[in-house]
């Protein structure tokens, strides 16, 4: 048994919900499969009863899947999480353990790997296989580099995978007869110090800026405050919602319900223009599906510029009021 | 007893100033470190000012640790112009050549003995950006963690933080002291070092230690990075220069006649 996917699930209210984007590595997991001749299994870490839930991946393209279930497991903690992906990888003597690169994994993954003696590559794009090994690419200053990264020493190989880097329409399902085995495991644990409390969201919000058709967003180029009226006028120009990338709001220069990006709203609109917006990761993952993109910037190697159907590079406080003016133009 | 001051260690990374033209060495192992500029890791310009707000309600002391080259020492006596009382300064030229597990260890046998009653990172570093460091260390250290935290609340011997999950959700979480932090950027207001912090700073303490001189022992790397490279496009982008009206005029075109968004 070779290669093993952490999927991730949560119950805020009612019952458990696949995270998005434990399908994007389940199907990043049938790849390496493939290419590497191995089988593929997949686990799901719950309260009692998760294993009725993990039933769900019985018609998958897998070896067996793993009910990974214990009352301490309902809520997650770092440390009951850690110690039960352990066993599990201890018992299944996986060689590749993949996560969605979550919040939760996030948490935890460093701990799990520190806690073997190993490294989690983490926030993987890609990967490759060359001479039989697993090459994984990763993102280095903010998406401006790329690099490739090697695993050393003896497996087990951790890695997080980032979201959208991986297709979850790929995913293979079972071509022989009958289902996938789900076998219950039952970890041994204790409680956690860490005391996890109530999930919750900050007051409703006041903009949606899911419905805009277009959206003119501003990052860090517009400098201060004083200037956001620049991009204003280009949004009352568009007749768009202004929205931010996450520095904006943090620095309080337009209100946190207007931040697109992981922490912020996933939006796809039809057409995203996004000035001054260097393009960090947290940012392209909640705008990278709208019709249109397009970047003003003054670097032209910001990572924007690899998601925008169209580009100006130069300066936002040259180029922005010279738009207003040809859009007024062309509205006649 | 009711625990009241704290022991606050942060620790800061040096990195590459924020806009750099950043190109890859010839050796294409690493960037050209040249012409580059450097500052303080943005997240941990944060986990600072956290540290220096949570000593000024309860008192206590903030140290800060930094692992990096020589030219660290100028990130290190901004913090302490900011309000930073001590700090202590790993000396090692290259340490972006090992992984973050080899360099957390060095980070640990540095903090361990200070017994610290937290410890604050930033989430991640904004040149590597694996964003493990912390929690790696958390786990070296035996300590309880949370990450991506955007409140912190002492209570007696314990703290409640506010964890920042996906989708605008959130999520309280108590823990006993001692216990690490990685904060998340925009969880306070930054300050600026005054005068009278810059010059309070010159006397302050900055102890220099090497690697060596922590006794850690080398281990084999559990990851190596090779080559690093410009990211490929995946889409192709229409670009227009010239004179802002000009490009602007042409961009308005394609919007209106070939997307047909105007």
């Amino acid at each position: 048994m070779s290669i093993l996917v952490v999927m991730e699930q949560r119950a805020v209210q009612g019952p458990p919900a696949w995270s998005r984007m434990s399908w994007e590595t389940l199907a990043a997991g049938q790849q390496l499969a493939q290419e590497l001749q191995q089988p593929v299994s997949a686990a799901v870490l719950g309260g009692p009863g998760i294993d009725a839930f993990a039933a769900q991946l019985s018609s998958k393209k897998l070896e067996r899947i793993f009910a990974v279930e214990h009352e301490l497991l309902k809520d997650y903690t770092p440390d009951t999480y850690t110690s039960a992906v352990r066993q599990l990888v201890e018992k299944t003597q996986a060689r590749i353990v993949i996560f969605p690169h979550t919040y939760q994994v996030r948490d935890f993954l460093p701990k799990l790997a520190t806690a073997l003696g190993r490294v989690a590559v983490s926030d993987a794009i890609a990967h490759r296989i060359e001479d039989g090994q697993l090459v994984l690419v990763r993102q280095l200053f903010q998406g401006k580099l790329n690099v490739d990264v090697r695993f050393g020493g003896e497996p087990p190989y951790f890695a997080s995978l980032q979201a959208g880097a991986y297709r979850a329409d790929k995913i293979a399902d079972r071509i022989e007869d009958g289902v996938a085995p789900v076998e219950k495991f039952t970890p041994q644990l204790s409680p956690s110090r860490i005391q996890p409390l109530d999930m919750f969201r900050e007051a409703a919000r006041a903009v949606d800026l899911t419905a805009a058709e277009i959206i003119v967003s501003v990052g860090r180029g517009i400098k201060e405050a004083d200037n956001i009226p620049i991009v204003q006028k280009l949004a009352d120009a568009l007749g768009a919602e202004l929205a931010a990338s996450r520095p904006i709001c943090d620095s309080g220069w337009l209100p946190m319900e207007r931040q697109v990006g992981s922490s912020g709203q996933t939006v796809a609109p039809k057409m995203y223009l996004a000035v001054g917006i260097s393009g960090a990761i947290q940012h392209l993952v909640g705008m990278k599906g709208s019709k249109i993109i397009v970047a003003i910037n003054k670097d032209a190697n910001a990572p924007i510029f690899e998601v925008a159907d169209y580009g100006i590079v130069g300066d936002l406080f040259q180029v922005v009021p010279a738009l207003v003016e040809e859009i007024k133009k062309a509205k006649g | 007893m009711v625990l009241s001051k704290m022991k606050i260690i942060v620790c800061i990374k040096q990195v590459p100033a924020r806009d750099s033209q950043l190109r890859v060495a010839s050796s294409g192992a690493g960037i050209q470190e040249a012409d580059l500029s450097y500052e303080i890791n943005e997240p941990d310009a944060y986990a600072l000012e956290e540290g220096l707000q949570l000593k000024e309600k309860h008192g206590g002391e903030v140290v800060v640790l930094c692992a990096g080259p020589a030219r660290a020492a100028q990130t290190i006596r901004e913090a302490l112009a900011k309000g930073a009382d001590r700090a202590i300064h790993i000396e090692e030229e290259d340490l972006g050549a090992l992984d973050p597990l080899a360099v957390a260890r060095f980070i640990a046998a540095a903090l361990g003995p200070e017994k610290p009653d937290l410890v604050l990172t930033g989430l991640q570093s904004d040149d590597l950006g694996y964003g493990q460091t912390g929690v790696i260390l958390a786990e070296l250290l035996g300590l309880p963690h949370a990450t991506i935290i955007m409140q912190v609340e002492k209570l007696d011997a314990s703290i409640r933080v506010k964890r920042e999950l996906e989708d605008g959700w959130f999520q309280h979480v108590e823990m006993p002291l001692p216990a690490l932090l990685t904060i998340q950027s925009g969880i306070n207001k930054l300050r600026y070092a005054t005068l009278m912090g810059i010059k309070k700073s010159k006397n302050k303490e900055i102890r220099n230690v090497t690697a060596a001189g922590l006794g850690v022992a080398s281990q084999p790397a559990s990851i190596q990075l090779s080559r690093v490279y410009l990211p490929g496009r995946s889409k192709q982008t229409q670009l227009f220069d010239g004179p802002p009206k000009e490009a602007a005029a042409k961009l308005v075109e394609k919007l209106k006649f070939e997307a047909r968004v105007i």
